[in-house]
């Protein structure tokens, strides 16, 4: 008999305006270590819309690491990344030591949901794992 | 090196503490330091003492506290 499902949940809530402020004082050295090429791409399209979306995927990686229990492991926030879709879905896709964790944790499924209105951005991540390890 | 870890902490961590007068092993997180404010920190750690923290050191337990952060910035500066 397989073993039962664990479902684990991570949510995190991020000022927009403090993400604004960070691009500011630290430029391309804050884009490029937390944000993957994609990420930085889809955000700095539209100039005015840029510190919401890094701050709704900031909020998506947070949540992902509490999730999935990352924090004592030490992982790059460019291992946890927000692919979207032409459809507009977005769905995290993990790369090296984040995937290896997941991985040993035996993780089937992740599932992001984010949003933002005004200043806050937020995320949720679920995810699904054969059994806890 | 510990002043200007407390400035930037003070400039940047965002803390319900007078960094200044903080413990050294006061939990940074618990006084107040999000995950976005950690964030800024390190970018300004990196700054001033010229060092990159690698991935692997991108953990809660090196950011937690005063001391925890000079033990890295030492490891750092004597590679």
């Amino acid at each position: 008999m397989s073993p039962a499902p664990s479902v684990r949940v991570g949510i995190d809530l991020v000022r927009v305006s403090r993400v604004a402020e960070s691009l500011d004082r630290f430029g391309e050295r804050f884009l490029r270590r937390l944000f993957t090429d994609g990420e930085i791409g889809y955000a700095m399209a539209i100039p005015a819309q840029a510190a919401e979306r890094l701050a709704a995927r900031f909020a998506a990686k947070e949540a992902a690491v509490k999730a999935l229990d990352l924090s004592a492991r030490g992982v790059g926030w460019r291992e946890i990344e927000v692919r979207r879709a032409p459809s507009g879905r977005c769905d995290l896709v993990l790369h090296g030591g984040a995937r290896a964790a997941a991985d040993e944790a035996g993780t089937d499924g992740i599932a992001l949901s984010m949003t933002h209105e005004g200043d806050y951005a937020a995320a949720v991540v679920v995810t699904i794992s054969r059994a806890e390890t | 090196m510990t002043d200007k870890i407390r400035k930037i902490l003070k400039q940047h961590g965002r803390l319900s503490r007078d960094a200044e007068t903080l413990p050294e092993e006061a939990d940074l997180y618990q006084s107040g330091m999000t995950s976005h404010a950690s964030v800024n920190v390190m970018l300004a750690l990196e700054g001033e003492f010229e060092v990159e923290f690698p991935d692997a050191m991108l953990k809660r337990s090196v950011f937690e506290s005063i001391a925890a952060i000079r033990d890295a910035i030492s490891r750092l500066t004597s590679l």
